[in-house]
């Protein structure tokens, strides 16, 4: 076979802009016959966008080619990817979880038979089949939702299997499984491998792709860094073309002296998420918990705050044993927690900017359950002032806002409040450069105040740039505290793909 | 700029008409119009409808779901509904009957009703806090329970007699209104002031948008849910002494299927099912409209069934313009 019949897609020269952002500039990707393809780069590379084109998800991008089998193909929807035998194994699982395995596996296109009714028989002899070629015990008629989550991904890559794709991608697809269940996994990919088909395998997870892929492609700040076979390579030096030489003008805060501690924690643990965390936070610091999927740390940060409820361990505010079970008793001991999800955690998006900017704080401006409107007023304007949000007015709902000013309604929330406390999971997810600058100067501004900062990232120069240590989470442990002195984007990269030193 | 206005018209040829009259919501102006159009054209159509006598009538029967409605409302902001309000009506009816029929005083009669509609309210608010129960179905089950322990409580017959000075008062006029419709009026105003001015209004609202917003912002979930149920069925057995009371006799069918008649009330009025929307007023609109329709309806002679084809009609109608509101906003 000539090298070119070999290559089953192509895609070159991928431009992709977003408003204010150039995501991909000119990326090019080339995925084999019975090939697994690592594709690999930070947070914000654009492995994702990249991928999201191939399938079709964005309709258009700006500039470049996509070729299936040397012929020059227009993919505008996913049911034109489909069509090209392109095929996605996502992060998240979709499946009918009340129905059947064999259900799911048929399911938009269940057979009848000459009576026409549901041809029950065929469906779940079909799915046995494919089951037992796969080698997977599954039984077809057990409901979804009775599988563990390995089985459920095994399931949904089974019924892409069935449906004989060309190529696959696999987004991150161990990021919610153990490691015995990714070992089956694999097992799957090398059936697949064998049966000719191309593989796009996407995971964060270092040591993953050395066991299961053949080449990798590097993507860096939406550009090409490098594809070369995984064999001519080793973990850290993709370390280093993921991190590339460009220092990206980072943010960084001003020095600023600590006060005394005011927040310790012994021994956290919460069964099945994470084990035995320690920390210690002083007044005026900021902490960075630094993690991928999985990690652990946003659970860690929702439980300091009673998000979440741990099973062991203790927590002291300035010296003092608490016990946080609900957020109630965290907003008692000024910590607040500013959830990644604004939309579905953050705010009550129906109703308008004052009462969002209150809503934690009605208590200070409540007497014998009546509400001091006046001061609720002077709060709203104050902030929106202060915060410069951008609304017509402060009766607005905040539905009507842009990403950016939502996030600042969220943050007015809690300093509407007596936090001194402030945790803040994922704070510029979904946020334009330039709000970005200015949720940073926030946070800046509450650790000049003297208060204490917990900042929960995946996106490191954040980490880098805002803390004064930084934690790295890894399977819901820490695997290092990091002074400033020590900070190294190949060093948070290693620990947090599990890779010790 | 035409083509743009156009693109924005999507959808069918229905919706594009109803979006060019450019409504806002079913609010309190729009319903407040209508309910004028219907006045004026009742009283011009009519020689009876602009009678004392009439609006008195149509006052009196509107003011028994109006005032359950009110609680309605709240429990339908917070994303919630009960069901169980007819029965809660009954069951607070016999009990109030049974006092006064026994010679306490009227004052104890009334509280020991609002007393039981809370204990029934706060059983309500555990079963779909605590055991997790959703609201449909948990109110659902209340309905037959409540509704079968009348029975036996009355062995299905019905309870007087009840003081004739209560009797009078629940028949009463005052400036031409009708008592029962001051009592509506003034639990209107005290509802409106509490979903404005105070920390449950507000945490209401709160709860019905986003549950997990209001709880990561310190809202005790478990105490408000307690609370609206709490009110919703305290209203419900106070209306059922003023039931007895306008019938002059405590009878278990009583409020028989009210729950649909005071939940359509709060969707006309604006509710919605889903949460975080719905006023005061609307629903106290949402309830006269509903009334007048009747009313007007059975002095025109129109046929009772079409009445309820239009009625249906109407509580359908309201919820689709809202919706094609909400895609606009």
């Amino acid at each position: 076979m000539d090298e070119n019949e070999k290559i089953i897609v192509k895609m070159s020269n991928i431009h992709k802009s977003f408003p204010g952002v150039k995501a991909l500039k000119g990326v090019d990707l080339v995925i084999n016959k019975g090939e697994v393809h690592g594709l690999i780069g930070e947070n914000g590379a654009g492995k994702s966008t990249l991928i999201k084109i191939l399938m079709g998800a964005h309709g258009n991008f700006d500039e470049g080619d996509i070729y299936i089998e040397g012929e020059r193909v227009e993919i505008k929807n996913p049911i034109q990817a489909e069509k090209h035998g392109l095929a996605a194994v996502y992060q998240d699982i979709n499946l009918a979880e009340k129905l059947t395995v064999g259900e799911n596996f048929f399911l938009g296109e269940i057979p009848l038979n000459k009576w026409g009714a549901v041809d029950w028989k065929r469906i779940y002899s079909e799915t046995e089949k494919v089951l037992n070629d796969l080698d997977l015990n599954i039984d077809p008629k057990s409901p979804v939702n009775r599988l563990s989550t390995a089985e459920q991904a095994m399931i949904l890559i089974a019924k892409i299997i069935h449906r004989e794709s060309k190529v696959i991608i696999f987004d991150e697809p161990t990021a919610l499984i153990t490691k015995e269940e990714t070992e089956q996994i694999f097992t799957l990919i090398r059936k697949l491998k064998e049966k000719d088909v191309g593989i796009i395998y996407i995971s964060h997870r270092m040591e993953e792709i050395f066991t299961i892929c053949d080449v990798v492609t590097v993507l860096k700040d939406g550009e090409t860094v490098n594809r070369l076979p995984v064999s001519e390579t080793d973990q850290k030096s993709i370390v280093a073309m993921m991190v590339g030489n460009s220092v990206d003008e980072l943010y960084h805060m001003s020095e600023r002296s600590l006060g005394k501690t005011v927040l310790e924690v012994k021994n956290l643990t919460r069964e099945n998420s994470f084990f035995d965390v320690n920390l210690q936070l002083r007044e005026g610091e900021a902490l960075g918990f630094y993690g991928l999927v999985g990690s652990g740390m946003e659970s860690v940060a929702k439980s300091l705050f009673g998000g979440e409820e741990y099973s062991s361990g203790e927590i002291f505010i300035n010296n003092e044993k608490v016990n946080i079970k609900t957020p109630i008793d965290g907003i008692k001991n000024n910590i607040c927690f500013l959830p990644e999800d604004r939309k579905s955690d953050g705010l009550a998006i129906k109703l308008d900017v004052t009462t969002n900017i209150n809503l934690a704080s009605y208590d200070n401006i409540t007497t014998g359950g009546i509400i001091n409107t006046t001061k609720e007023n002077k709060n709203a304007v104050e902030f929106i002032e202060k915060l410069r949000i951008k609304t017509p007015s402060a009766k607005q709902r905040v539905k009507n806002l842009s990403g950016g000013n939502q996030q600042k309604v969220v943050f007015a929330k809690w300093l509407c409040g007596n936090s001194k406390i402030f945790i803040f999971d994922e704070p510029t997810v979904g946020v334009d450069v330039g709000a970005r600058h200015e949720i940073y100067k926030i946070i800046e501004q509450i650790l000049e105040n003297g208060n204490s900062v917990i900042l929960v990232s995946s996106y490191l120069p954040e980490i880098i740039g805002l803390t004064n240590r930084a934690m790295v989470f890894y399977e819901g442990e820490c695997m290092d505290c990091i002074p400033k002195k020590e900070y190294g984007e190949e060093k948070f990269l290693n620990l947090a793909s599990g890779v010790k030193g | 700029m035409t083509v743009k206005n156009s693109e924005k018209l999507e959808g069918n040829k229905v919706s594009v008409f109803f979006k060019k009259l450019n409504f806002t919501t079913p609010t309190v102006g729009v319903l407040a119009l209508i309910l004028v159009v219907f006045f004026v054209f009742l009283t011009i159509a009519t020689d009876k409808f602009l009678s004392v006598n009439n609006l008195a009538n149509l006052l009196r029967q509107t003011s028994i779901v109006g005032i359950i409605a009110v609680g309605m409302t709240f429990v339908i902001i917070s994303s919630g509904i009960d069901l169980s309000v007819g029965s809660v009506l009954a069951l607070g009816g016999i009990v109030g009957a049974m006092i006064m029929r026994d010679g306490y005083p009227i004052p104890l009669a009334i509280l020991a009703a609002i007393a039981v509609g809370i204990v029934v309210g706060l059983v309500n608010g555990v079963i779909i806090n605590d055991l997790k129960v959703t609201p449909f179905i948990a109110t659902l089950g209340m309905m037959y329970i409540v509704r079968a322990l009348v029975m036996l409580i009355t062995n299905a017959s019905y309870i007087s007699p009840l003081p004739k000075s209560f009797i009078h008062f629940c028949a009463e006029t005052f400036l031409y209104i009708p008592t029962l419709t001051l009592i509506w009026v003034f639990v209107v105003i005290i509802a409106s002031l509490v979903i404005k001015y105070t920390r449950l209004g507000r945490n209401v609202f709160a709860i019905g948008c986003n549950t997990e917003c209001a709880r990561l912002s310190g809202i005790s979930i478990r105490k408000n849910t307690y609370l609206v149920y709490i009110i919703v069925s305290a209203l419900a057995s106070f209306a059922g002494v003023l039931t007895a009371g306008r019938l002059a006799t405590g009878l278990p069918m009583a409020g028989n299927g009210y729950e649909l008649q005071v939940i359509a009330a709060v969707v006309v009025g604006g509710g919605s099912l889903e949460g975080g929307e719905g006023t005061i007023v609307g629903t106290l609109l949402g309830a006269l409209l509903i009334a007048t329709i009747q009313n007007g309806g059975n002095l025109l002679g129109v046929n009772p069934h079409i009445l309820n084809i239009i009625i249906g009609a109407l509580i359908v109608i309201s919820v689709y313009i809202d919706g094609l509101n909400k895609q606009k906003r």
